[in-house]
């Protein structure tokens, strides 16, 4: 009974949706509503593949695939560097100390991740606190162009992800067995040494979980570029939005998402694997 | 060197969001600018009806979302740790994972189709609203239960289960007086994770509500890329001091449970 339960969910809320956004894909706009003619109809097929030509015409998607893939390795590479080293200081602190360490990391985050980004607005726009403080300091006479740049996104980006690296990375060098570092060291490895040989391989599964925890969300982003980054910037999760929201192109975001959806497989299958193989 | 990285990477977390706090006791109008203190941002944070309209609506949903999950992810885990080798074991792990990993937009736009078509073929839903937003973050929420639950149970001793039943206790007596207590702090922490999880989403929320049916950080998205008022900041206060009052909670339970 259990079982049938957990099937039940499974196939009504995951699997199912995710057949019918790739079976969409093959689906016409319609100016009805809702705004779609689905792919199969009384008569059987009535598909058609005008979605996904759409998608291959020109390159601007092709583009836009690029920067949102090369957007989500740089925001995983940067939230793993620091991630790492917090998650060390927070490994290393006292045992009595960590949870309150790793409750710092997280309390930030209950403000709400909308509100969390208006603070980067905040910060960062033209008569914003930063240009304020230098212009007061006199460092600047005018504004410096800080906001809606990809610096702007990519600093929102490592600041609303680093904790999904921090955790599994912390959990994983709290659990580590000292022992094998103090050998490492008793045999005259220098720290550096200890850390490149000894440390780094073995958290190097955590760490590839934490990249791809990150990189695989980072991907298909959406708030994030809508409230900091440069407008022209095309990603592919706003592409998605936007055709859903503002074109009502339904077939051509679900065909997106279904190529998003093919790029994100393979780190999607190494996270489980990874993540099971704890 | 540690520590300081350690302070380095606490300092970037909070500055932005300490600043956003601050400056909620500030007399201006314009938002991060010093106008002298003030509590005047509460007021008027308190007079907000839609703001607090959108916010009772989160909590509700958010309460919904996380004990439907919490449901459905004790079975997920239930599963994944107790029925060994069954046929269609590899889909069900990966499909039991897949909402963890899944791009938001994709898991909107998802569970959007399914409620159309659903629509299309039954005449249910009617409409989308709270009760769309609702199946949707239950099926968010499941996954990270289910992730929880299951550690849980593989952590557990297994002779405990068997000397009750040994005693002569039926399968689900000794589920409701032996599992049930020893893995509850999974569930309190999975019901708590699902909740915090529908209290800030913004992008599926997005895709499966309807009009009338605005959640709390939908609302905060749809004002804030106009530009915000210093509303927002006394909102965020107000959020911190909730958290902060929840992890204290939080860590009192877990003191208890050991």
């Amino acid at each position: 009974m259990t079982r049938g339960l957990a099937w039940l969910a499974l196939l009504g809320l995951v699997a199912t949706p995710l057949a019918i956004v790739i079976g969409m894909g093959f689906g016409t706009p319609d100016s009805g509503v809702p705004p779609v003619i689905p792919p199969i109809g009384r008569d059987g097929w009535q598909g058609s593949l005008e979605a996904w030509g759409l998608i291959f015409e020109d390159s601007f998607y092709l583009d836009t695939f690029l920067r949102s893939l090369r957007l989500a390795s740089v925001t995983a590479a940067l939230c793993l560097v620091l991630g790492f080293a917090m998650a060390m200081g927070i490994a290393s602190a006292p045992p009595g100390r960590q949870p309150l360490l790793l409750a710092l990391v997280l309390l930030p985050f209950w403000t709400g991740f909308v509100l969390r980004l208006t603070a980067w607005v905040g910060l960062l726009r033209d008569n914003g606190w930063i240009n304020g403080v230098l212009m007061q300091l006199g460092v600047i006479a005018e504004p410096l162009p800080l906001l809606y740049s990809d610096g702007a996104l990519l600093l929102g980006m490592v600041h609303s992800y680093l904790p999904f690296a921090v955790l599994p990375l912390t959990a994983a060098l709290a659990k580590r067995d000292l022992s094998l570092e103090e050998a490492a060291a008793d045999l005259g490895a220098r720290p550096a040494t200890v850390f490149a040989t000894v440390t780094l391989p073995l958290a190097a599964p955590a760490a590839a979980a934490a990249f791809l925890l990150v990189f695989i969300p980072a991907a298909g982003e959406v708030v994030i570029p809508e409230m900091l980054g440069a407008p022209d910037s095309m990603l592919i999760g706003r592409a998605i939005w936007g055709e859903f929201f503002q074109t009502r192109d339904w077939p051509a975001a679900a065909a997106l998402s279904t190529a998003l959806l093919a790029l994100l497989l393979v780190p999607i299958a190494l996270y489980q694997r990874l993540s099971v193989a704890k | 060197m540690r520590r300081a990285l350690l302070t380095l990477g606490l300092l970037f977390l909070w500055a932005p969001v300490l600043l956003l706090a601050a400056y909620a006791f500030s007399d201006s109008r314009t938002p991060f600018e010093w106008g002298g203190f003030s509590l005047r941002w509460f007021g008027a944070l308190a007079r907000n009806e839609r703001i607090l309209e959108a916010a009772w609506l989160s909590l509700r949903v958010g309460m919904a979302a996380a004990s439907l999950a919490t449901l459905l992810g004790l079975a997920l885990g239930w599963v994944l740790a107790r029925h060994g080798p069954f046929v269609g074991r590899p889909v069900f792990g990966a499909l039991a994972g897949a909402p963890l990993v899944l791009p938001e937009v994709v898991t909107g736009l998802a569970l959007l189709l399914l409620f159309v078509g659903l629509q299309a073929l039954t005449g249910w839903p009617s409409q989308r609203g709270a009760v769309t937003v609702w199946l949707a973050h239950s099926a968010l929420g499941m996954a990270y239960v289910a992730v929880l639950v299951q550690a849980r149970l593989a952590a557990l001793d297994p002779r405990l289960e068997e000397a009750a039943a040994d005693l002569g206790a039926t399968s689900f007596v000794t589920f409701r007086t032996v599992t049930l207590p020893l893995i509850w702090p999974s569930l309190a922490a999975g019901w708590l994770l699902a909740f915090t999880l529908s209290l800030d989403d913004v992008v599926v929320a997005s895709f499966v509500s309807g009009p009338g049916a605005t959640t709390l950080p939908v609302y905060l998205f749809s004002q804030l890329r106009l530009g915000m008022t210093p509303e927002a900041n006394a909102l965020a206060v107000v959020l911190l001091g909730f958290a902060s009052l929840a992890g204290a909670v939080a860590w009192a339970i877990r003191g208890r449970a050991g």
